[in-house]
């Protein structure tokens, strides 16, 4: 028996193998002048495991009498999560050496918050649940703080942690009602306790608080405070990171929370979660407007985008939780073009945030900054990008799933956000001379990802790269 | 029958603007002037092939022709095909492209991506006008609003900035909301096909049963809120008042060519998207707001009128002159028959070629003078004997001389709403006079009189350019002015389909509402 089980979690084991052998390889060895050749082996592993997850898996293998299941949905995550960590790290190296912040701890410690975060997506069982999710979190609060002598970076390492604490408190809070009540913390037995006709006061309250953790770790509205201080004061490629691989693991939690487990009391958590997307819509559109740091944008953006997801899993369907995969898939894809572009934002070599630099910026570095047209107007959900059905499919899921509202308020948030975005792109086009401009750099790697992004984000439209057919099993396995 | 002929005149443009995006490098002469040598050759021959279209269409059949199928993802499925509404508008935007790019000859900055903005505007024009499949639809009829943007934001005069946002905003605001009807009516009928396949969206029945939403009852069900969703797109689009206030804006700072793709072919989209999908799919919702939008168009045509007279600027009074124009197009869609439905497309083409020979007609003028305030001219006809022979022809074009295609449109378009409701057609029949005064005045304004300006002393006539552009122009405008059968031979079979469709459906609905109310 537990060999098979082992065989399950074959490639978690082998993840985290790699990470602590790199750290004491590395502890033992030449220290920091390792980092760089780590951040290369981490990617190419998580690689090497996306594809073999990806390509071997099928059906559906439960493991630990439940408590970690290895379905299509699970698999549909991981790749997905492994292969942003993996091009982020790889965005990463260029930026953290100059800036003599690659430390070998930090593919590590990106290494064992991917392991955390297949964990979240595969936990059939609250306890497996935090584990995944603790892993997860305290690898990342590290890594924000990765730049020790920046007092930006200390405090957004301290202020995630500690409110990443408090949140992690209130899902431990909503688990412990959630058992008191279920008598259980396995998935399947909390399903068949809920499944009972009325569902009980207790639980009841179990599930909102578990929500609300899991709302933190979106950064969904109202627990998205830490989100734009984090994005801001993190070193940038940190924060390419935490706007990607965490946001899909935590959605993915978040699914298998609300459909493993309370599959049969939709209507409990429906308006919470339609609630949580209104509100997280409206606000990211809304503050948005105001930023003059892109990285402070980025935050308010992804918040925008997490409650279009979250439209998706408020419709409580499987055309609703498909939705919501394919709209995670296209928003990491922009984003890691988006951060790719950031990361290229220099003067005199120094990275800069500030919006108003990019001012005639087409003129600089025509093609890149018709890339970063691409996926603006593809972030705003403008035709024909890629972006526009990700938006359009979570809108249909919403009505489909009786929340005509939900996406009629969704489109008129779009409207608003769009507004930020297009500030962008005027700056871009439109701007007036400045004489500070950015530098003429070479783009290299960075450039690659931001024409690799932009181009699928157009061409994709073709036929999503068979995206759509992975997200529809996946979804199909976990509703049912 | 099987082929791809519409795909071609689609995406050539397209595929062009990525010739010219990947090959063509640096921005010195020769590099622009390829590039506006490219654009005019690929739109000419666009144009032909379009022809090949024209000829391959047989206007007695009411269905859809030439459709070009293929499956695409989310279900839906990439589908092009012409009828007898909308062939006319396709062979309207290839036929003013290439206008529109010898246009911008004069463009200096940036010439290269100007041509690749205007040759992906054009795809998207002609896919809007083709596509028969919902989501595709609004993809083309969304995307156009990111070339626009542009164009107006870069190549446009001192104010553009504000202006391109409140056109991108504007516009998308009002489609935002189609988008939602559009989810709505997938849920509902379960395809997006917009017409000719087993289930489509032409034939399929939306509910009109009403109900209560919120407290207020809503007459026509269903029906009567997507109707809202989809006029407040196309309303913004075409544009009609209250909500035209965009338009003055994005013509005023647009370049010219910009100017004439705008009035000329942009707006034509609201129209087309009242005859396409307003009218045909939502008959009861049609029928329960067209009061409301007849008046409306009436407002549109008088008050707009009245604001172009006391305009200073040459194209701002073009732009609400347009505004009252396509105050007529409403009211004839609207009035339902026969005449209505064939004014409003004769004038939607009309109005195609006329306003996009005035906003050129401006343009001569600013080329040389750098200014469009109207107090800047006066006795040009002095210098420029060739410019005010054009600018008359049209300017008597716009007010809708009997001779001129100006004038079908608007005779048919009054004849269909005084069947329908008299008033409405009494208040708008006073826009043509205020037309007059309005277009007469600007002329005289322009043109006549004494050259005493100092500044105007050294102007030239037109160049044979520029006359060569507006050649097509004059035998289009006149030639449709004295056999305008030839728009409604093409437009009548589809059109009695559409009315009888219209008739149809509003018939049935009212016998199912004395049914329902019988068994009460």
């Amino acid at each position: 028996m537990i060999s098979a089980d082992l065989n399950i979690i074959l490639p978690e084991i082998i993840l985290s193998l790699f990470a602590m052998g790199a750290l004491l390889g590395a502890v033992y060895t030449s220290k920091d002048s390792l980092g760089g050749m780590l951040v290369w082996a981490t990617a190419i592993i998580m690689v090497l495991l996306a594809a073999w997850i990806g390509l071997a898996g099928e059906g559906t293998r439960i493991g630990f009498n439940g408590m970690f299941i290895e379905d299509a949905f699970a698999r549909f995550a991981k790749v997905t999560i492994l292969l942003s960590a993996a091009a982020v790290l790889v965005m990463s190296e260029g930026y953290m050496k100059e800036r003599g912040l690659l430390r070998f701890e930090y593919p590590v410690l990106v290494a064992l918050s991917a392991v955390g975060m297949m964990m979240m997506v595969s936990a059939g069982d609250l306890m497996a649940l935090y584990m995944g999710l603790e892993l997860q979190s305290l690898a990342l609060y590290v890594v924000a703080s990765l730049r020790r002598d920046s007092v930006k970076s200390t405090e957004a390492g301290l202020k995630y942690f500690v409110l990443g604490a408090l949140s992690s408190g209130l899902l431990l809070y909503g688990a412990s009602l959630v058992y008191g009540y279920a008598g259980t913390t396995l998935f399947s037995g909390i399903i068949t306790v809920a499944q009972e006709g009325e569902t009980s006061l207790g639980l009841l309250f179990g599930i909102v608080f578990l929500i609300s953790g899991m709302a933190f770790k979106v950064s969904a509205v109202p627990f998205h405070m830490w989100t734009p201080d984090v994005y801001e004061g993190s070193p940038t490629p940190v924060t390419a990171f935490f706007a990607t691989a965490p946001k899909v693991a935590a959605m993915g939690l978040f699914a298998r929370v609300l459909h493993d487990a309370f599959g049969d009391a939709v209507g409990d958590w429906q308006q919470i979660v339609a609630l949580l997307s209104v509100l997280s819509m409206f606000l990211g559109a809304i503050a948005a407007i105001g930023q003059t740091n892109i990285k402070r944008l980025m935050a308010y953006s992804s918040i925008a985008h997490m409650g279009y997801a979250l439209m998706g899993l408020a419709a409580g369907t499987v055309l609703g939780v498909q939705a919501m995969l394919v709209y995670m898939a296209i928003y990491v894809t922009m984003n890691i073009g988006t951060f790719a572009f950031i990361l290229l934002m220099r003067k005199d070599g120094q990275p800069v945030t500030d919006i108003a630099a990019l001012s005639l910026y087409s003129k600089l570095h025509p093609g890149r900054a018709l890339a970063l047209l691409v996926l603006l107007f593809s972030l705003a959900g403008v035709p024909p990008m890629l972006g526009f059905f990700g938006k359009f499919y979570v809108l249909r899921a919403a009505y489909d799933g009786g929340l005509a509202w939900l996406a009629v308020a969704g489109v008129i948030a779009s409207v608003i956000g769009a507004y930020y975005y297009l500030r962008i792109v005027f700056l871009m086009y439109f701007g007036e001379d400045r004489s500070d401009t950015l530098d003429r750099n070479a783009g290299g790697l960075l450039g690659g990802f931001l024409v690799a992004s932009a181009l699928i984000m157009v061409l994709g439209i073709i036929n999503m790269f068979g995206v759509e057919g992975a997200a529809a099993a996946a979804a199909a396995v976990l509703v049912n | 029958m099987e082929h791809h002929l519409l795909s071609i005149v689609t995406f050539m443009p397209a595929f062009a603007a990525a010739i010219l995006a990947i090959f063509l490098r640096g921005d010195d002469k020769a590099a622009s002037r390829n590039a506006k040598w490219l654009a005019l050759i690929t739109t000419t021959v666009t144009f032909l092939v379009s022809l090949f279209v024209f000829f391959e269409f047989d206007p007695a059949n009411t269905q859809f022709q030439l459709i070009d199928e293929a499956d695409w993802l989310l279900g839906l499925k990439y589908r092009l095909g012409v009828d007898g509404i909308s062939i006319l508008f396709v062979m309207l935007t290839t036929f003013m492209m290439p206008l529109v790019i010898a246009a911008s000859w004069n463009v200096e900055t940036r010439v290269k991506e100007y041509m690749i903005a205007f040759l992906i505007l054009e795809t998207l024009m002609l896919g809007v006008f083709m596509a028969l499949d919902l989501v595709l639809f609004y993809l083309f009829f969304e995307a156009g609003l990111i070339p626009m943007f542009l164009i107006i934001g870069i190549w446009g005069g001192a104010n553009r900035i504000y202006a391109s946002f409140k056109f991108f905003l504007y516009t998308f605001l009002g489609s935002v909301l189609m988008l939602v009807a559009m989810v709505a009516m997938f849920s509902e009928a379960g395809t997006t096909c917009i017409g000719g396949c087993e289930v489509s969206l032409l034939t399929h029945n939306f509910g009109s049963e009403s109900f209560d939403l919120l407290g207020i009852q809503i007459v026509g069900g269903m029906q009567t809120l997507m109707f809202i969703a989809f006029f407040a797109s196309f309303a913004v689009k075409l544009p009609m008042w209250p909500v035209h206030t965009w338009l003055p804006d994005a013509h005023v700072q647009a370049p010219t060519a910009g100017s004439v793709v705008l009035a000329a072919i942009l707006l034509k989209m609201g129209g087309y998207g009242f005859l396409r999908f307003s009218l045909p799919m939502f008959p009861v919702g049609a029928d329960v707001m067209a009061p409301l939008v007849l008046w409306m168009s009436a407002i549109a045509i008088v008050y707009t009128s009245l604001v172009a007279l006391v305009q200073e600027d040459m194209k701002k009074l073009i732009a609400y002159s347009s505004v009252a124009h396509m105050g007529f197009v409403t009211m004839g869609i609207f009035a339902a028959n026969q005449q209505g439905l064939d004014g409003a497309i004769f004038q939607m083409i009309s109005h195609g070629f006329i306003s996009g020979a005035l906003f050129l007609c401006v343009g001569v003028i600013y080329d040389r003078m750098h200014t469009r305030d109207i107090d800047a001219y006066g006795g040009l006809v002095n210098r420029m004997p060739v410019y005010a022979l054009i600018f008359m022809l049209f300017t008597m074009a716009n007010v809708g001389l009997p001779g001129t295609s100006g004038f079908v449109g608007e005779f048919l378009t009054l004849m269909a709403t005084f069947k329908v409701n008299t008033w409405v057609a009494t208040v708008a029949a006073s826009g043509v006079i205020l037309s007059a005064a309005y277009a007469l005045w600007l002329y005289r304004r322009v043109v006549m009189g004494d050259l005493i300006k100092e500044s105007l002393k050294a102007i030239t006539d037109m160049t044979p350019r520029e006359k060569w552009i507006f050649a097509p122009l004059i035998v289009m405008t006149l030639f449709l002015g004295v056999y305008p059968a030839a728009v409604l031979d093409i437009t009548g079979p589809a059109v009695a389909a559409l009315v009888d469709n219209y008739d149809g459906a509003l018939a049935a609905a009212e016998t199912a509402a004395q049914t329902a109310e019988a068994s009460n």
